[in-house]
């Protein structure tokens, strides 16, 4: 019953669309807002039937009975329903209507908010129309099996579970720039407003798709066992092609929004990063590429989403054509000012795009010519490493530079310190960590990056001391947030990378490993269960200065599915984390069992600079409401005309 | 600055850039690609050469896994008919099993093992690897390719 009311309810959602994008491109008013918001609100409540179906185990709707089994806990079940294509693709749907119904709520009504709800009306009509014509979730199943074959125990983790949201919010997200950008190229009218109105956009669906990269990066860490957290796989770069353009979007809308200039370039990114998350999403779900972790692939329905990616793309590439020769240059520059550094980091961002997908879809073109090949790790640290370092060298000189024509003399004045202890710093780690001569460009890149933001933020504050450091506008926080997690990020990565060890032993009990001056004293295994599951415990005591902790990590058999999964154990400390990951006994010597022990330094810097780069992103996002909030207060008091000054700029973005 | 020259640099820088990451990309994949055989292409085309670096597929085949004493592990990946030997010293993946489909990379050393820096196995209980499938689909069109030119001979 419900899942027949989900499958009515997204057909009224699909009538709603259609209507949305009729209204969007004709009359527009209120109606096309309320449209808008129903469309948002239809797929939301058939997303909450197939929620219901999978909570209630509804084995005879065939998702459920193939993605649910009634021993699964229920935090699991609510994330099969999107752990599987066809409830991803209505997540998908979701997202996108989500999006039209909060910029009908948020945006200004005018003509380039009505063309925009008009777009995303056809992308979420085309999007629905695959839904429930080629992949329903509400399909019914005859008869209805007792019990169903459960999610994939990889993906029964809380990280997981909350990855595919997270990463569609950011993908997903970048429709509504598409929509906004087309809307903008329909109208004629790509100038500083519409950039400040694509902005916001652009900030959520990218801030939401660092998250949603960061998380799928820590659940591969610890759930597949090898302590690995990127691998340079098709899915990953799938995810990270459209993060490179977002990056570079985010950076070329300030010179169209501040400047009024690379209004044609900026709207071209708009429309890239859009066509990058679809060509994402084909690799992804289409099966063409081996992939580490390949879920829910469908060669058929590959090619509906190819066609869908090529109309697409190929109609708002032709609305481009149309319409950028006649979009205004913006004024001059010098190369040496804030413009010409923001134009460089966008070449590089993009040519590391394109390295990226140089290298993700090699493997795809040579399969055709009948040449099997796989390209990996090494190609992307011979090419794309080098390109960002070099754009992160440039990153604090960009930040403080100003507007038409910067001097360079005052930059090398105040940042010489920086410099210096970053080179003093990155020599020194070569000879503390070892190991690698790599480790020194890294650390030089990453500790210059956050001691030049550094810098930069002090000079902000200014001799007014801590007061002012709270008064600071949002925006200045939010690029100093990002930028310096973006350098924690560079330092704790290169040396994970470079000064990772790993060692397999064979243990019986009673037996000791003895690695980086810990001790590791292995006392056998012991059973233990969980919901759906049957576990391999092992007792580990480790020592280290003397005091002695006793960790288990699992191996755990999930028998609905009779596949098993390793469960590590992770001992935080300053340097890094200690990982001890349970392998399998040894046939021949029986209660032998191979342990993987492993220290993964800095890993939280990893971690922790994704999540500073994405806060930044938030942050900028929160000084544009509180700016519009701090607007409408003054519209309210003084003339409009006064109003619409640009209050809280960056203290040096005004030169 | 004139309108003229900023085009000019600005055309430049991109120029530049854009040949740098060209002469880059060439590179990368020229010194860095891994081809990707069958068991059966690597011994019969006597492929296997001393740090070539490789990715094959196929089968772990039946009672071959070993445990060196140092906790690595041993096997051999077949595609029905010919066997290449794999050392790996890291953890397997769960789902590695006999008789299931593997992808294993690294490089061969001096005894003509593969020395696997990385092991794949399924991820799921429905989804074979592609390399599995194309391993057996080499085979295959070898067989195929033999028995052509066998009646001839």
């Amino acid at each position: 019953m419900i899942a027949e009311l989900g499958h009515l309810l997204a057909f009224l959602a699909l009538a709603s669309a259609a209507s949305q994008s009729l209204l969007g491109f004709t009359t527009g008013g209120v109606a096309l807002r309320r449209l808008s918001i129903a469309t948002g609100v239809l797929t939301f409540a058939a997303f909450l039937c197939l929620i219901y179906a999978f909570v209630t185990l509804d084995f005879s709707v065939w998702a459920v009975a193939h993605y649910a089994s009634s021993l699964q806990p229920i935090i699991y079940r609510v994330a099969a329903a999107w752990g599987n294509h066809e409830g991803s693709m209505l997540l998908w749907c979701l997202i996108m209507s989500g999006y039209g119904a909060a910029a009908a709520i948020f945006m200004r009504a005018d003509v380039l908010r009505d063309r925009a709800l008009g777009v995303q009306g056809l992308l979420t009509t085309a999007s629905l129309v695959y839904l429930l014509f080629a992949s329903s979730p509400f399909a019914r199943l005859f008869p209805a099996p007792l019990d169903g074959g459960g999610l994939n125990p990889l993906l029964q983790d809380p990280t997981v579970a909350l990855h595919p949201p997270m990463l569609y919010l950011g993908y997903v997200g970048m429709s509504f720039v598409f929509s906004i950008a087309a809307a903008g190229l329909i109208n004629g009218k790509i100038d500083r407003e519409w950039a400040k109105r694509t902005r916001p956009w652009v900030l959520v669906a990218w801030s939401a798709l660092t998250i949603g990269i960061a998380l799928g990066a820590i659940w591969a860490y610890y759930e597949l066992g090898w302590g690995g957290w990127w691998f340079w796989d098709p899915v990953e770069n799938a995810s990270f092609m459209p993060w490179l353009v977002g990056a570079a979007l985010i950076h070329s809308l300030i010179v169209t929004e501040k400047r009024g200039g690379m209004a044609a370039w900026t709207v071209f990114l708009a429309v890239l990063a859009f066509c990058l998350s679809m060509l994402g999403t084909f690799l992804v779900r289409s099966g063409v590429m081996t992939s580490v972790h390949a879920f829910a692939v469908d060669p058929k329905r590959g090619l509906i989403l190819l066609a869908g990616l090529t109309i697409a793309g190929a109609s708002a590439l032709a609305l481009y054509a149309w319409r950028a020769p006649k979009l205004m240059a913006g004024p001059e520059f010098d190369p040496v000012s804030r413009e010409g550094a923001l134009v460089l980091n966008n070449l590089f961002l993009s040519v590391g795009a394109a390295l990226v997908l140089i290298g993700t879809v090699t493997p795809m073109f040579a399969q055709a010519l009948n040449i099997s090949i796989s390209i990996g790790e090494p190609y992307f640290q011979l090419t794309f490493a080098p390109m960002m370092a070099v754009l992160l060298l440039f990153l604090p000189l960009a930040q403080q530079a100003t507007w038409r024509r910067a001097e360079i003399s005052p930059l090398v004045r105040r940042l010489w310190p920086a410099a210096l202890i970053a080179l003093v710093a990155s020599v020194a780690a070569y000879f503390v960590v070892g190991k690698s001569i790599w480790i020194v460009p890294g650390v030089l890149v990453g500790l210059w990056v956050v001691l030049g933001v550094g810098t930069d933020f002090a000079k902000r504050v200014g001799p007014g001391g801590l007061g002012r450091v709270f008064r600071l506008p949002l925006s200045v926080w939010g690029m100093t947030l990002a930028h310096i997690g973006i350098g924690l990020f560079v330092i704790g990565a290169t040396t994970e990378t470079v000064a990772r060890q790993e060692r397999t032993f064979a243990l019986g009990p009673g037996q000791s490993a003895h690695m980086f001056n810990w001790d590791f004293r292995f006392d056998g295994v012991s059973d233990g269960d969980g919901p759906n599951y049957y576990a391999t415990r092992a007792n580990i005591s480790i020592t280290h200065d003397g005091k002695t902790t006793i960790i288990h990590p699992e191996k755990r058999f999930y028998s609905v599915a009779s596949t098993s999964t390793t469960e590590v154990s992770i001992r935080k400390t300053l340097e890094g984390d200690v990982y001890v990951a349970l392998g399998d006994t040894l046939r021949d010597e029986p209660g032998v069992w191979r342990i993987r022990i492993a220290k993964h330094p800095l890993i939280d810097w990893v971690w922790g600079g994704a999540l500073l780069i994405a806060l930044g992103g938030f942050m900028s996002l929160a000084s544009r409401i509180r700016r519009r909030e701090r607007v409408t207060e003054a519209a309210a008091e003084t003339p409009p005309a006064v109003a619409t000054g640009d209050g809280g700029e960056p203290a040096g973005a005004t030169a | 600055m004139r309108k003229r020259s900023q085009r000019l640099w600005l055309i430049g820088a991109a120029g530049l850039l854009g040949v740098a990451a060209i002469a880059l990309a060439a590179s990368g994949l020229k010194d860095t690609v891994a081809y990707f055989y069958a068991p059966s292409e690597l011994v019969e085309k006597n492929e296997i050469k001393p740090g070539q670096s490789v990715r094959i597929g196929g089968l772990v085949e039946k009672k071959s896994i070993r445990h060196g004493a140092d906790g690595s592990v041993l096997f051999r990946v077949t595609d029905g008919t010919n066997a290449v030997p794999v050392t790996f010293s890291g953890l397997l993946p769960d789902l590695f099993k006999e008789d299931q489909g593997v992808v294993a990379e690294g490089k061969f050393n001096a005894d003509g093992e593969l020395v696997a820096k990385r092991v794949l196995a399924r991820h799921d209980e429905t989804y074979m690897p592609k390399e599995v499938y194309e391993a057996f689909r080499k085979k295959a069109e070898m067989e195929a390719a033999a028995a052509k030119k066998a009646p001839g001979t």
